[in-house]
């Protein structure tokens, strides 16, 4: 396919962020052309994310991290001036009502939350939930087993043959603790809890070490109630081969033909199909 | 090295044994930041960190002596080094990937904190090769990165001391791996475009070194310390020049691209300062506000100092092998299995990122339960293409006590073997596979410095060095691995009074290779029932120095040899087999022996096994718990039984084969001695060591 006609996504980098590579892997693998650009190019406006049709934000260890995940990140997209005088919030809801999408993963989804975009229930960008300390106290690197939300808006999760999937989880505060009632109430009846830690035999986990951190609703992923943002803690994109798997030797053993695509593939195609049948 | 047309790698491993033992976490997260900084500055610079190991030596955290005025507990050693490790490389965004801890508590002194790094560099920037360090007359210094305060001022030299009640622990410096992320986020980009003649890190010795080391290239170089930005005011010259502050590279860079670089540092937010040029005056020639602060001739820095001379005296100890009458060989597995140097390092593996960039293959422990312990890391180097590299690491300190030759020699061998373990191919230099191997060579031994007082077996000391130097000239040259780095730590001891504690002499092997697709590799953990079970290499009556004695507290005399002829020709059939896709599983067998190898090849999931050692005249101990070198427990499909024992012949022992239920049973000839629960031996090994 002629570069031009491609479906274009961003993926931003800098200061921390340090997913970029693998993010910007995924696209390729999915049919997209995928651009790694850093942040200050975007505020300095050289380019603009309105060339794109998704915008990653990927995992990492902003700013260190130091004064609570992603909390600088959110900041500074939230009030930095950019060139033009707009702060990059802005250009990121005026983003959303182009009808593009946006997907944040670990450190992305810590700053997605904390700027306000997800839930996103009341729909003004205010932060309703946040991304807390495990309830391990550590940071810790392991797989997980998630159970994918039947009937849940996000495109990126629209494949009917994956109710589930094994990816690892690689952070120390990845607990989700929702403001009050009524936001939980919403998260559940828009079915906006999109991905849930679960336990070897695909039933729901709120113990360790099936369900990592803790999180309420068991949550390990979120998206918005249009469908537009999706932000999730484990890493699809370090699942983008068989061979990323702890246990491929026996699946392989176990099944010769097995696709050697990982399955976190699957999220970076489903979106990738999904604006490309919205473009024709 | 040459990974292909494009892309060389660059490593290298460091110690950073004194600052961790006064500050175990600034200590360790200095190390591995500092590390990083060695692969980024190599040649022209901007080399693409890909992963890190880390080796640890360290006193038993259950220790329960007496500590000694200003030294730490182990266990807080331990807490602390771990941390920095984790911080230093999770938040760089490079994975840790391989790494092992060796408990003794002869490290409670100092401990041991063996810090690498890897990186991938394209293989020419704008044209010119990347690996080239050139500097003409009149280029600028620059200094990127970090500002230069007063820490680690003397970090280096006091490195070089035994440690002591008055150690300063100002000397260690504490890192921010954000500010160093930044800068080799923009290194990457600067040296891409071509803005950089060549990088050298600011570790030990800060400009001194650097700059002091890059003028030897042209002769000359010409520095003003009052334009380099300082954290706060107040630094004498002489401080300025020699303060190890953390995150900060010295480019060189032709006048007329100043500029340019500038303009793209401030883009990364990333701090460059002009501090002056080189020239072929013959002298390093420092300023500060245009006085004079030193003035040296370059040849009298590089190559006055005088050659010390030391004297070694080697004397075998005199050992003798221990009886020990009927063990109970049910308890004694179990008892391995939770000992501090086999039991599981999950609690310090997981806490580190071993997956970020998405590209590991073999990871520390795999398995359905996540819970089979791998022999070396393998990861892919690129997302499109299958070409990757092995990692590993031998360290076998405790053999040292009988004869450190053997000690070194076993250390490399088992280095080696991992890699073969995972499908790694021996280096061919008839063959021109394209498949690299290299090995780090890492030193620590205590004050090997002859004094009649404070040091009277310094002789002896030293004599242990140079065996085990001898040990690595044959086996690197044996087996044609090229020694690519290496460095040595040579006084790690703590002193107070007449106590003195010293490290055993330790050296660490860091070893990578070439694997062309890393779709081959193999895992250690059993597959499927039914699979047949092997022996690779041949046991022998080797026990001296083994952790089976160790839990007897004796040392015994028959340390494990390396026979170098029949590892090579173990470790080629092994590739063979591999090259038929016959290998189901394949682990190294080291500490513990063949009982433990064989039950951590079960901790993969719902496997056990059926075991019966034919007699080969050594005693039952030896057959379970030798740890005799180049040795590998494998599996195989029972339709391959003909085709892997034509490839291996004699070298293969036939053992039993891989059941489905819970259990593990040993039979040696026809008596039976082990017969327990996997589940039970996995609980024991995996809940031995927190953190």
């Amino acid at each position: 396919m002629k570069r031009e006609n491609m479906i274009r996504s961003l993926v931003v980098t800098g200061f921390g962020i340090n997913c970029e590579e693998e993010m910007a892997a995924a696209y390729r693998k999915a049919g997209a052309d995928a651009v790694i650009l850093h942040l200050n190019d975007l505020f300095e406006e050289r380019d603009s994310i309105h060339h794109y049709d998704i915008l990653n934000f990927p995992g990492g260890f902003s700013f260190g991290d130091d004064i609570g995940s992603a909390k600088v990140l959110a900041n500074k997209f939230k009030f930095r001036k950019m060139r033009s005088g707009n702060c990059f919030i802005d250009d990121i809801k005026e983003f959303l009502s182009a009808g593009k999408y946006i997907m944040g993963v670990c450190n992305g989804f810590q700053a997605l939350v904390k700027m306000g975009l997800l839930p996103n229930i009341a729909g003004n960008f205010e932060q309703e939930v946040t991304l807390t300390h495990n309830d391990s106290g550590k940071f810790e690197d392991r797989w997980v087993r998630c159970l994918i939300t039947a009937e849940n808006p996000s495109p990126f999760l629209s494949d009917p043959e994956i109710r589930h999937i094994e990816l690892p989880v690689r952070h120390g505060e990845g607990k989700l603790v929702i403001r009050d009632k009524d936001i939980e109430r919403a998260i559940l009846d828009n079915n906006l809890n999109v991905m849930t830690y679960a336990d070897p035999r695909n039933r729901p986990a709120s113990t360790y070490p099936d369900n990592p951190n803790g999180s309420q609703l068991n949550c390990a992923g979120l998206c918005d109630p249009a469908g537009r943002v999706f932000g999730l803690m484990p890493h699809p994109e370090a699942y983008l081969s068989l061979y990323n798997h702890p246990d491929w030797p026996k699946k392989k053993r176990e099944l010769p033909d097995i696709s050697e695509e990982g399955e976190g593939l699957s999220l970076f195609r489903n979106i990738v199909e999904k604006v490309k049948a919205e473009k024709k | 090295m040459k990974i292909d047309d494009d892309n060389v790698f660059i490593w290298k491993v460091e110690t950073h044994n004194s600052p961790s033992a006064l500050d175990p976490y600034g200590g360790a997260l200095t190390g591995i930041v500092g590390v990083n900084r060695d692969p980024m500055g190599t040649g022209i610079g901007g080399g693409r960190c890909l992963f890190n190991t880390d080796v640890l030596c360290f006193g038993s955290p259950y220790y329960k002596g007496a500590l000694l005025e200003g030294q730490l507990h182990p266990r807080r050693i331990m807490a602390g080094v771990v941390k920095g490790i984790e911080d230093g490389g999770n938040k760089s965004g490079i994975p840790t990937i391989n790494g092992s801890i060796v408990f003794d508590d002869r490290f409670r002194g100092k401990p041991l904190v063996y810090c690498g790094t890897a990186a991938v560099m394209p293989m020419k920037y704008k044209g010119r090769p990347s690996w080239e360090k050139k500097i003409d007359p009149e280029d600028r210094i620059i200094m990127a990165g970090g500002r230069i305060g007063k820490d680690g001022i003397h970090g280096a030299t006091f490195s070089s001391l035994e440690i002591d009640e008055h150690s300063p622990r100002s000397a260690v410096q504490i890192g921010s791996p954000i500010t160093q992320k930044n800068l080799s986020d923009f290194m990457q980009k600067a040296a891409g475009f071509g803005l950089l003649k060549c990088s050298t890190d600011n570790g030990a010795g800060g400009l001194s070194s650097s700059v002091g080391e890059l003028a030897e290239i042209c002769g000359g170089a010409v520095v003003e310390l009052d334009k380099a930005p300082l954290k706060y005011p107040g630094l004498q010259p002489w401080e300025i020049f020699i303060s190890e502050s953390q995150e900060r590279m010295t480019f060189v860079v032709e006048p007329e691209k100043v500029g340019e670089l500038f303009a793209m540092a401030r883009d990364f937010e990333v701090e460059v300062s002009d501090i002056g040029y080189f020239t072929d005056s013959g002298y390093l020639d420092i300023r500060y506000k245009d006085e004079p602060a030193a003035y040296l001739e370059l040849d009298f820095l590089h190559h006055a100092v005088p050659k010390k001379t030391m004297s070694a005296e080697w004397k075998s100890p005199q050992l003798k092998e221990p009886q020990i009458v009927d063990p109970d060989f049910n308890n004694i597995l179990l008892q391995l299995m939770g000992h501090l140097n086999i039991c599981s390092k999950e609690n310090v593996i997981r806490v580190y990122d071993h997956e970020v960039k998405g590209k590991s293959i073999i990871k520390p422990l795999m398995g359905s339960e996540g819970q089979a312990p791998q022999d070396a890391a393998v990861m892919r180097l690129y997302h499109d293409a299958y070409t990757g590299v092995a990692v590993s690491n031998g360290i076998i300190p405790r053999y040292g006590d009988i004869d450190p030759y053997e000690m070194s020699a076993g250390s490399f061998d088992e280095a080696v073997r991992q890699i073969i373990a995972v499908g790694g191919t021996l280096p061919d230099p008839d063959n021109h596979d394209g498949i690299f191997w290299t090995v780090n060579d890492n030193f620590c031994v205590p004050d090997s410095l002859y004094d009649p007082v404070k040091n009277p077996d310094g002789k002896l000391k030293l004599a242990k060095l140079v065996r085990m130097n001898e040990a690595l000239f044959d086996m690197a040259t044996f087996f044609n691995i090229p020694m690519t780095s290496g460095k040595d730590s040579m006084k790690n001891d703590f002193k107070i009074g007449d106590i003195k504690i010293s490290v055993p002499p330790t050296i660490l092997y860091s070893m990578v290779a070439k694997m062309n697709d890393v779709r081959r590799a193999v895992t250690s953990d059993f597959k499927k029932a039914g699979d047949i079970i092997y022996l690779v290499g041949k046991s022998y009556n080797e026990l001296g120095g083994s952790e089976f004695y160790a839990l007897f507290n004796v040392t015994g005399a028959n340390v494990p040899r390396v026979r170098k002829e029949d590892a090579k020709r173990i470790y080629r059939k092994m590739s063979e087999a591999n090259e038929h896709s016959l290998l189901q599983s394949a682990h190294d067998i080291s500490d513990g022996g063949l009982a433990v190898a064989l039950a951590e090849s079960a901790f993969g999931g719902n496997t056990g096994c059926s075991i019966r050692i034919p007699d080969s005249g050594i005693g039952a101990a030896a057959e379970l718990f030798s740890e005799s070198h180049s040795r590998f427990i494998v599996s195989i499909k029972p339709e391959s039984e003909d085709k892997v024992e034509k490839i291996f012949g004699s070298d293969c022992t036939r053992l039993g084969e891989v059941i489905s239920g819970d259990r593990i049973r040993i039979r040696v000839a026809d008596e039976e001695l082990v017969d327990m629960r996997i589940s039970i031996l996995l609980a024991a090994w995996r809940d031995a060591l927190s953190l």
